[in-house]
């Protein structure tokens, strides 16, 4: 007791007397916070005061829209591994970042929003800009906290942080009463390191690592397949040991798709509805599957009954909730991943198993025949979404991050674009939240600045947040923004063709001039309509410095395949 | 294999469950937990929550009919919650529990001969206020109990009935502040790689 006492009055006698939205600031700059993307608003202006002194430590993007800040913060969290931080005001403003958090938390992004909100008196009068965030962000955030006095913002702010970075990451709401930002408070920060009732990092049954590495000692025909828990663990380099050393194939998820080279001699693709032939069918082909860091999404699987039934299944994943939630496990490994790789890799046998590789490469001339060799080098008029990618991997050379949006354009860039870092690939996938991709890749080249970041948008998807180019503009933030624009929301119009009898249903864009819109935020753009010029934009816009804005007219009716017809088998990928 | 969460064509069998949830005492965290089975559909068929015997920590009692592989995953995902300390589930036969049910009924039903009186006795319930123009009988038990003396005094008139959410306890002889010490002592707050504890990169 003695101490403790001791310890409060050492810390009295160093605190300083702060304003809450001060003591907000000072709590961002103790968890190394430098970047933050936000909106102001009545009930956060205390905040925006304060955070105007301290503009020479953290730098603060204004987004045109709050959804905006979301996205650039995810973006920044995937490229950084940091969280990512986003500020709006009340009611409108919080609401606004919903969309944002629901996407961070489906794909596991760690980012803290921080919330205005109406004074504590007014809490549930419909006062002006008054909104219920935290019960509408409580579904979609990994924790959400409400702040009504100042001394609770350091303790808010460090459990904030812990959380969302710590385990699967997730986002994490902090909503703070505009009198807890204008009160005072004697100001000392503790980062939070424990939770008594959250246990992020499950101890590892070692049992378990040795009835896996059993299983795939005797396999004949194991398969790897990778998610975005390896990048989120940092395990990328466990992966390549363990898949070397048992000589296993590797197959990634979209979220995965940067955490194994895609050049690797063992890497046989892309899984799931609009991934490679070979993956897929293999699935249910392999006799041992092991799954690191993903969640069998039903893009992933398909019919999940018909889903690796002949296989033994293990499971390693840090979240015990996803642990047979979808497919039944034969040895679950609840656990980070690069800690348990780096046990399983002790356990496994050197081998090699070259026939079964094989047969995926057997696969894949069927799939170049067939689909990849009319994408990427196709003979009709019209510009095929491939091709670009085709092309923007001859000069990025997979140095670049990669952020696509939602639809046709994602899966060919997903499909064709070659990986080589890791987090170098920035998408929507769970969610699939389209409006995604330019803000952010905004957040990521404000993350990573010492990489080019190319966003590869739809005509959609662009129009659904198309205002952050105000906010590329005033920051002379160089990112290269490609439209692939078909006139379509194209994933729909492929639906609609294959499984609606062509009745293209309000799926038909009727879009404005693009080139005048980038040209009114003083944004350097092109469009090309013709194969000719193609390969020559994309280097122009590579090499240009400052942001840039290349629109391609591509083929108006383009399929993608495969594809795995929805709540169908991935034994029956079809290629046409 | 006969399996007992199945039926004969290998259908899932719906039973019911009992959840015991233990959490920190705070606000919204209900919503939070109920917004589980909202997700789902899932009816919850009663919920008690009270402060338990460890200050500061609440128990809740959930009780729902499923499927047991759909329990399975909302308990999960109840214990995944960050304010949660722990989520178990239980079919009948594991736990201990009760409900209370209150029957408000006209005073006069009493002037009647013996009849309510016997019945008040009969079913071990009690009476738990009497006032000029209605009487109030309290009983505790389990759901097949209460809802018999209901039906039993239906016919005399009842004027207003109640009963309780589930109570229960479970048959494990661990004390819950152990259970809670373990947690604060589980080394599962951080990575330990390396012998360097940490967490995300920052």
């Amino acid at each position: 007791m003695a101490t403790l006492t001791q310890k409060s009055k050492m810390k009295e006698s160093k605190a300083k007397r702060v304003s809450g939205s001060e003591a907000l600031i000072l709590s961002l700059l103790e968890e190394g916070v430098d970047t933050i993307f936000g909106y102001p608003g009545g009930a956060i202006m205390p905040v925006y005061d304060s955070l105007y002194h301290y503009q020479d430590k953290i730098k603060h993007y204004l987004v045109r829209h709050e959804q905006g800040a979301a996205h650039a913060a995810q973006g920044y969290a995937r490229v950084t591994g940091q969280v990512g931080v986003c500020f709006a005001t009340s009611g409108p403003g919080a609401t606004n970042l919903i969309t944002g958090i629901a996407d961070a938390q489906i794909d596991s992004t760690p980012i803290v929003c921080v919330t205005g909100q109406v004074v504590a008196h007014l809490l549930g009068t419909d006062a002006f800009q008054e909104s219920d965030v935290l019960s509408i962000s409580m579904p979609v955030t990994k924790w959400s906290f409400q702040v009504t006095k100042s001394e609770e913002i350091p303790y808010a702010i460090a459990r904030a942080f812990y959380i969302a970075k710590s385990g699967r990451p997730g986002p994490v709401l902090i909503d703070i009463t505009k009198n807890a930002q204008s009160g005072e408070l004697d100001f000392s920060y503790e980062k939070c390191e424990k939770i008594r009732s959250y246990h992020p990092y499950p101890p590892i049954d070692s049992r378990k690592i040795e009835e896996a590495a059993e299983l795939i000692n005797k396999a004949k025909k194991p398969y790897l397949l990778v998610g975005h828990g390896v990048l989120l663990s940092g395990a990328q380099e466990e992966v390549k040991q363990l898949a070397e050393k048992a000589g296993i194939p590797v197959a990634s998820t979209l979220l995965g798709l940067s955490a194994f080279p895609t050049d690797h001699p063992l890497n046989v693709g892309y899984l799931g509805m609009h991934g490679n032939y070979g993956p897929n069918v293999k699935t249910n082909e392999c006799d041992v599957l092991v799954a690191v860091g993903m969640r069998f999404d039903d893009r992933v699987t398909g019919d999940s009954s018909k889903y690796a039934k002949q296989a033994k299944v293990i499971h390693i994943e840090i979240d015990h909730a996803e642990i047979d939630k979808i497919i039944k496990t034969n040895v679950a490994i609840n656990a980070d991943a690069k800690q348990a790789l780096q046990e399983l890799i002790k356990s496994v046998n050197s081998n090699t198993h070259n026939s079964w590789v094989q047969e995926f490469r057997d696969c894949d001339k069927i799939e170049f025949e067939k689909v990849i060799k009319k994408d990427l080098y196709p003979e009709g008029e019209q510009i095929k979404m491939g091709e670009v990618v085709r092309l923007v991997n001859e000069v990025a050379d997979g140095e670049a991050v990669l952020v696509t949006d939602v639809g046709q354009h994602q899966m060919i860039a997903s499909r064709y674009y070659k990986f080589k870092y890791p987090n170098t690939n920035i998408t929507s996938g769970g969610l699939g939240t389209m409006g995604f991709a330019l803000p952010a890749a905004m957040g990521a080249k404000v993350g990573e600045k010492n990489r080019q970041v190319i966003a590869v948008i739809g005509d959609g998807g662009f129009q659904m947040t198309i205002q952050e180019l105000g906010t590329i503009f005033q920051y002379k933030i160089p990112v290269k923004i490609i439209v692939l624009n078909n006139n379509f929301l194209g994933m729909v119009r492929q639906w609609q063709q294959l499984f609606f009898e062509r009745r293209y249903s309000f799926t038909e864009m009727t879009n404005p001039d693009f080139i005048k819109i980038a040209e009114g935020y003083h944004i350097t753009a092109k469009r090309i309509t013709d194969r000719s010029g193609l390969k020559d934009a994309i280097g122009e816009m590579y090499a240009f410095d400052g942001p840039y804005l290349l629109e391609v007219k591509v083929e108006t009716e383009e399929n993608v395949f495969p594809m795995v017809p929805s709540g169908d088998s991935v034994t029956n990928i079809r290629l046409s | 294999m006969a399996d007992i969460y199945q039926d004969d064509i290998g259908n899932e069998i719906e039973k019911q469950f009992t959840l015991s949830v233990l959490t920190e005492d705070l606000p919204g965290l209900l919503n939070s937990v109920t917004i589980i089975f909202t997700r789902r559909k899932l009816n919850i068929d009663m919920i008690n929550v009270s402060a338990s015997e460890v200050p500061g920590v609440s128990r809740y009692t959930i009780v729902c009919t499923t499927t047991r592989s759909q329990v399975e995953k909302v308990i999960k995902q109840i214990r995944k919650h960050v304010d949660v300390l722990g989520a178990f589930v239980y079919e009948e036969h594991e736990t201990h529990y009760q409900e209370i049910a209150l029957y408000k009924v006209p005073t006069d039903i009493f002037f009647e001969g013996m009849k309510v009186e016997n019945i008040v006795r009969a079913n071990n319930a009690r009476i738990l206020v009497i006032e000029k123009d209605y009487i109030v009988i309290e009983k505790t038990g389990h759901k097949e109990e209460t809802q018999k003396l209901l039906e039993t005094l239906q016919p005399f008139g009842v004027l207003e009935f109640v009963r309780s959410g589930r109570v229960s306890i479970s048959k494990s002889k661990r004390k819950t502040e152990s259970f809670i010490e373990e947690l604060e002592n589980s080394k599962t707050h951080s990575l330990n790689t390396n012998g360097k504890l940490e967490y995300g990169k920052n």
